[in-house]
């Protein structure tokens, strides 16, 4: 008859993962292992420069070096670096010039996750880089935006085609040697997504890529270089899925944006990686280095809603180097089950008058372990610089976990740093209220948990705003209906 | 006329302890019943109940509304058929706004039943008529639910949220506390305009003060978890100057 905590606790365990089917398509994939040689037949399947080859070994030089960090809130097993096939492209030979030319099979994946592109392409004016397993299989509207000057393109056709601006940039916010996962990436990375704004320009459209892990056993190491030139714009959407699979499957993304003088980046992230099964058993290990540098006025804005992954360990941040720059940081973090989330941001201030916003919305239930973990750094040269922080933990369950980890470091005296932090526990007196006007139970926990998370999801793209919402309610309703 | 509420011998526990100890009531369309009592009586376990609360457990007897035994539905099905409640603390929730919160009570109410979505315009058009009823400012629509709203307005809300719904049966769980002399009036004037011919409505509450306005055809007086008097609205006033105590006193003899 009437709803009980327990059955909402029921209902948070019997949700299945909606996207988890598997797409046939013959690939290509390395041995599996990794040493120097599967380095070498990476750079040269993608028919790489020297210098390429040569970063790439230095990056697996110093990743040999290092340990895995520890000092995250999560528990998992080690992957073992030496199963993980290391490269796995779709068999497609050709440069592809327009959808005809797509595998049906992998055009029925995209119908399946919602994202027809021939329907985005008309309705919404969204160019779609979409990366299958390592390498890019379909761009749309290149030539519309060619007109403008902007380049977007699949990172290994950056390689081929712009190897100024790649050789300029890679690394030089996130290099080989940041942290143990980017050193990884750096070695072995496969593809990604390459974007270039010119002077002045404004991109007319959102750009977006969709990630998806589609082969067994693969990892997925995918880099994005977003390169801002002076006074352009431009927004970035990313979206994540990966099909259901038993073992954890490591995804070790390096993002680096760069915004030039009053330039400004907007990167927006709905990710929903398979998050293992009600137990535990399965689900991504998502371990991401993602940074962004900004110049004088310029501004840079990370919105990301995370429902997926077994391990989430993520931390978008921005070094404020120019004078009156400013970055933000918005987040919606949901775990459920036995997933573990440890995210966050980092705001290294650096310039004078520069300015950082941190939202962070936790939502946590079943057996989830949600960490919120950011770093506001004043330097010494940082006059003037303002930080504000919320950090907000909803708790569904009496089993489930939210934790804040602020750190603070300020040296100088005329900055202002300020930080607030909530934590509540979804109310019965909520719930019944809801349904006592006619709310079922599931659309009551979604509406209050996306009035919850509003302040975030505020700051998505429109398209991408609703897709989040869905995701939210998909990722928190029961098997009940 | 036509019965809307029957409460047979209703008995319920709330946490192993026995609150409603063979409650009887009786309510036709047309009429507004008082139910009045000291603190503790079960007053509010009786909106409670009513409602579909969960850990409100029915161990004995009946609720008959609109002649259907309804203990086992869910709040929302209750909602659906025409109950409403006006809660004595109406509850916050933050970044939902009010007017999509009663957007979308309205819409999943005509789905259960099978009915159109409300179009944005005549929603809009009733909420402008509805909210004038109880002078609810223009900027508490947008605003979130309930969230920083005072406790007048959150009463007021309350009855805007009543007229949106158009219950058949409505309970008024103590709509008056923490209202000063202004806003009860604002308050029972939309409660008298509701009222119809077709509907019903049920007020709990401590004083008698609300009866002036809200004047009822019956008034039920609840001491330990059953009805052990009621009369007319003489009832009320009575109690207003002989307190409970000596209705204590005749249920123990």
């Amino acid at each position: 008859m009437s709803y009980t905590e327990k059955e909402l606790k029921k209902e948070l365990e019997g949700k299945s993962y909606e996207f988890g089917f598997v797409t046939n398509i013959d690939s290509e994939k390395a041995p599996v292992g990794l040493n120097e040689d599967i380095i070498k037949f990476i750079s040269s399947k993608k028919k790489e420069p020297d210098w390429l080859l040569e970063y790439r070994l230095n990056s697996f030089r110093i990743w040999s070096e290092m340990t895995p960090p520890q000092w995250a809130h999560v528990e998992y097993d080690e992957p073992d670096f030496q199963s993980i096939c290391y490269y796995s492209a779709p068999k497609q030979k050709k440069q592809l010039e327009s959808l005809d030319q797509v595998d049906p099979e992998l055009l029925k994946t995209m119908e399946k996750l919602g994202i027809s592109m021939e329907e985005q392409k008309r309705l919404t004016g969204v160019a779609v880089d979409f990366v299958m397993d390592s390498v890019s299989v379909a761009t749309s509207f290149k030539d519309k935006l060619a007109e403008l000057g902007i380049i977007f393109c699949s990172f290994s056709e950056a390689v081929q085609h712009h190897p100024e601006l790649v050789k300029k940039y890679m690394g030089s916010v996130v290099p080989a040697s940041d942290n143990y996962y980017s050193a990884l990436n750096s070695a072995v990375f496969t593809d990604g997504s390459f974007c270039y704004i010119p002077k002045g320009v404004r991109c007319p459209m959102e750009l977006s890529t969709y990630f998806r892990i589609n082969e067994a056993g693969t990892g997925q190491f995918e880099r994005t270089l977003v390169i801002a030139d002076e006074s352009s714009y431009v927004s970035y959407l990313e979206g994540c899925t990966a099909p259901q699979r038993d073992e954890n499957q490591l995804h070790a993304a390096v993002v680096e944006l760069i915004a030039l003088d009053q330039a400004e980046i907007k990167y927006s992230t709905v990710q929903n990686w398979y998050p293992g099964d009600e137990n535990g058993k399965g689900g991504v290990f998502n371990f991401v280095t993602k940074r962004g540098i900004c110049g004088y006025r310029s501004k840079i804005s990370w919105t990301q809603v995370e429902t997926g992954s077994a391990v989430t360990w993520k931390y978008p941040s921005c070094i404020l180097k120019g004078d009156y720059s400013v970055g933000e940081f918005y987040s919606v973090a949901l775990t459920n089950n036995y997933q573990q989330a440890d995210t966050g941001t980092k705001m290294i201030h650096v310039g004078r008058n520069t300015k950082s916003t941190i939202i962070s919305k936790g939502i946590s239930a079943g057996n989830s372990q949600n960490s919120y973990r950011g770093l506001v750094k004043i330097g010494k040269g940082a006059k003037n610089a303002r930080n504000f922080s919320q950090c907000d933990s909803l708790l569904m369950t009496d089993q489930c976990g939210a934790h804040t980890f602020p750190y603070i470091e300020c040296e100088n005296p005329s900055a202002m740093v300020e930080h607030e932090a909530t934590t509540s526990k979804i109310g019965e007196d909520q719930l019944f209220y809801c349904m006592q006007r006619g709310i079922p139970e599931e659309k009551a926990i979604s509406l209050i948990v996306n009035g919850y998370a509003k302040e975030v999801l505020n700051k998505l793209p429109m398209e991408f705003a609703v897709e989040a919402q869905k995701l939210l309610e998909i990722s928190l309703e029961g098997s009940v209906g | 006329m036509e019965t809307v509420l029957k409460i047979e011998n209703l008995h319920c526990k709330v946490q192993d302890q026995q609150i409603l100890k063979g409650l009887n009531l009786e309510i036709k369309k047309g009429e507004v019943h008082a139910i009045m009592g000291p603190n503790g009586s079960g007053k509010s376990t009786l909106s409670s109940v009513l409602a579909g609360k969960e850990d409100y457990e029915i161990t004995e007897g009946k609720i008959l509304y609109q002649n259907e035994e309804i203990s086992e539905l869910s709040p929302e099905e209750r909602s659906w058929k025409g109950m409403f409640l006006a809660f004595q603390y109406p509850i916050e929730i933050p970044g939902v706004s009010n007017i999509n919160f009663l957007r979308t009570a309205l819409n999943e109410k005509n789905k259960a039943l099978g009915k159109d979505q409300i179009s944005a315009k005549d929603f809009l058009k009733m909420v402008s008529e509805k909210s004038a009823l109880v002078g609810l400012d223009n900027k508490l629509k947008n605003r979130s639910v309930n969230e920083g709203f005072s406790g007048g307005e959150k009463k007021r809300n309350e009855i805007f949220q009543m007229a949106m719904l158009e219950p058949t049966l409505s309970i008024l769980d103590e709509t008056d506390s923490g209202l000063d002399i202004d806003a009860l009036k604002i308050v029972s004037n939309g409660v008298n305009t509701l009222k119809s011919k077709d509907n019903a409505t049920i007020v709990i509450t401590h004083y008698q003060r609300l009866l002036d306005y809200i004047v009822p055809d019956f008034v039920h007086v609840l001491y330990d978890g059953k009805i052990v008097k009621s009369g007319d609205k003489t009832l009320a006033l009575e109690l207003e100057e002989r307190g409970y105590d000596w209705l204590k006193l005749e249920t123990t003899i």
